[in-house]
């Protein structure tokens, strides 16, 4: 449990000191990105584009008519009940799914139309925080983060490649001992770390996280919000956090899309019923979504039963 | 005829197939939409392994699995199933001598038991008894490995990492189980032999010189070929019905459950099925090589 009570602070302390970014976390409202709607013209292209994206399963049609794009540098959350689809959309964005219908452009690049070679390129531009981490069992934290650069950068020397996991280990505060352990004998919490160390070992330009929060304790939901952030102060880097924790989307991100199950939706009827700053959630037009963000089931049960019928 | 009549006349109207419909029974519609399900669903699952396997060969034949990926899983399907298939290769040796013994002494042939055991073994109980106990002790616990590692995501994190998972996961086992099978069924035959000779000369006081004789004269390369001839088909049996259960794993605890079982059904089947068919094949060309035969008279 030693391992649990790490000197997190020392290893904040020591990125704070390394990124001459300003710190958004000492006041979650006070960010100038939080002030700037997403949807305004921006002079980058976008990093992702995605166009009239639809998704089935077995004939249930879980996303539909979907089109955003996402400008380099932000970080967005998409926020929405379980089984909205929000999941089904990130893992889409890495082209762990493949679109029903509609394109996904990533730099411009239709990730569908892409070889399973040129696609495994691209994928090294991508850093993955899985809900449950993902960590590979069988191998020891060590192995886990070194294993994207093993992979990807076969001539990296094995000096290099310890330098780079010690580095990405501590960055998320975590001690050189825990590099020895297995999965299954460290925390949630610090899995999640570790997870997050291993996303960034490649230095990825976008990270998704899935749910990164959920299961945590606040303490640890805190810590690891603050290593969204100090990440994004570090890398120059796009996110997408998909997150049900108002805290986290509130807290991380700059822009903030809002997922609704297409199941209880009329025809024509948008799935993201948001879709702007973090600060405008509250006095958000559609009841649905003031109601989500204060936790208010309203009409909910109503919902689900006539979507059941 | 009036009812002829009527019939035609029903066909006929505007809502002759809406009635057509109606005047199957339930049961029988129902029985119909059930196989014709079964029958879709067998078509498709023989599509995707398929697939799955070509992926597999299409990695075989362009870039293998590191070094150390590679052994891990021979470590893991050869050394760690070599003490499991002699001890069973030993004791169906025993128990064919048991079987057998009484029967032969009935019409004073007991000397010639080794031949039936030796036979036995290396054409078809070394190299069934070898993949059996491989596709309990390897194949169930590959689809378990690879189904947990679905359920709990690994396979997306890889793929995520730029490594294909088929390449990765599948390959090595797959070769693992193709190329170290052939090394489990001689240790199979040859523990066999051991137990079979131990059993009739030492404790049934068979005489030796008789029983070595005999076995020599009864056994030939080609027994010993088609064993291990078939052991390859076995071993990448196994591999892929596995790979591919745990690949399509449904989701929690029972899901990776069942995979396993499956795993293990399904090879077994498919072992014995292929055993029969490579039997009939391997006997038309023994006897084409040697029209005689051997026989144990």
């Amino acid at each position: 449990m030693n391992t649990e009570e790490q000197p997190i602070d020392d290893a904040l302390s020591q990125l704070d000191d390394a990124s001459p970014i300003d710190d958004r976390s000492q006041d979650d409202d006070a960010s100038p990105i939080d002030d700037v709607p997403n949807t305004e013209p921006s002079n980058a292209a976008p990093l992702i584009d995605v166009t009239n994206l639809s998704i089935d399963f077995d004939g249930n049609c879980i996303l539909s008519g979907i089109t955003r794009s996402i400008t380099r540098g932000q970080t967005v959350a998409v926020i929405g009940e379980s089984g909205c689809g929000k999941t089904v959309f990130m893992k889409t964005l890495v082209a762990l799914l493949t679109p029903t219908t509609g394109t996904v452009l990533f730099d411009g690049v239709d990730l569908n139309q892409l070889t399973p070679a040129q696609l495994a390129q691209t994928r090294r531009r991508f850093g993955f925080v899985f809900q449950n981490a993902a960590l590979f069992d069988s191998m020891n934290i060590f192995d886990n983060v070194a294993f994207p650069i093993r992979q990807n950068e076969p001539t990296t020397s094995e000096d290099e490649v310890r330098q780079r996991v010690r580095k990405h280990l501590v960055e998320v505060g975590l001690p050189e001992d825990v590099a020895r352990k297995y999965p299954a004998e460290i925390s949630g919490g610090m899995q999640k770390r570790v997870g997050l160390a291993r996303a960034l070992v490649l230095q990825p330009e976008l990270i998704v996280y899935d749910e990164p929060t959920t299961g945590l304790d606040p303490i640890m939901s805190d810590v690891i919000n603050e290593l969204i952030l100090h990440t994004r102060r570090l890398y120059p880097v796009t996110s997408v956090v998909v997150t049900h924790d108002m805290h986290t989307a509130r807290k991380v991100a700059d822009r903030v899309m809002m997922f609704y199950p297409r199941r209880m939706l009329d025809e024509g009827q948008s799935q993201i019923l948001f879709d702007g700053p973090p600060s405008q959630l509250e006095n958000a037009d559609d009841r649905r979504v003031r109601q989500f963000v204060r936790g208010e089931a309203g009409d909910r049960i109503r919902e689900m039963s006539r979507a059941m019928a | 005829m009036s009812g002829d009549t009527s019939s035609i006349d029903r066909q006929s109207s505007p809502d002759a197939f809406g009635g057509a419909k109606s005047r199957l029974p339930q049961s029988l519609q129902a029985w119909i939409m059930q196989w014709g399900t079964a029958v879709v669903d067998g078509i498709s699952s023989i599509g995707d392994i398929a697939y799955f396997t070509w992926q597999m060969f299409g990695w075989m034949f362009t870039r293998l699995p590191r070094r150390g990926t590679m052994m891990i899983n021979f470590y893991q399907v050869g050394v760690l199933s070599l003490p499991v298939v002699a001890l069973t290769g030993t004791f169906i040796g025993m128990v064919l001598a048991v079987q057998s013994y009484y029967q032969f002494q009935a019409i004073g042939l007991e000397s010639r038991l080794g031949v039936v055991i030796n036979t036995s073994l290396v054409r078809e109980l070394g190299p069934v008894l070898a993949a059996t106990m491989l596709a309990g002790r390897v194949g169930g616990a590959m689809a378990a490995v690879l189904g947990t590692m679905r359920v709990t995501e690994q396979i997306d994190a890889l793929t995520t990492m730029g490594a294909d998972p088929i390449h990765y996961l599948v390959v090595p086992r797959f070769l693992a189980c193709l190329l170290l099978i052939p090394a489990l069924t001689v240790m199979a035959d040859f523990m066999g032999i051991v137990g079979g000779y131990f059993y009739s000369v030492i404790v049934l006081g068979i005489d030796r010189a008789a029983y070595l004789h005999h076995s020599r004269e009864g056994v030939v390369g080609f027994d010993l070929f088609s064993g291990i001839f078939k052991s390859f088909f076995f071993g990448g049996i196994i591999a892929v019905v596995s790979c591919y259960r745990g690949f399509n794993c449904q989701p929690g605890a029972e899901g990776v459950g069942k995979a396993a079982t499956a795993a293990f059904v399904y090879s077994f089947v498919l072992i014995l099925a292929i055993d029969l068919f490579l039997n009939i094949v391997l006997d038309s060309i023994y006897f084409m090589i040697y029209p005689e035969g051997t026989t144990l008279f």
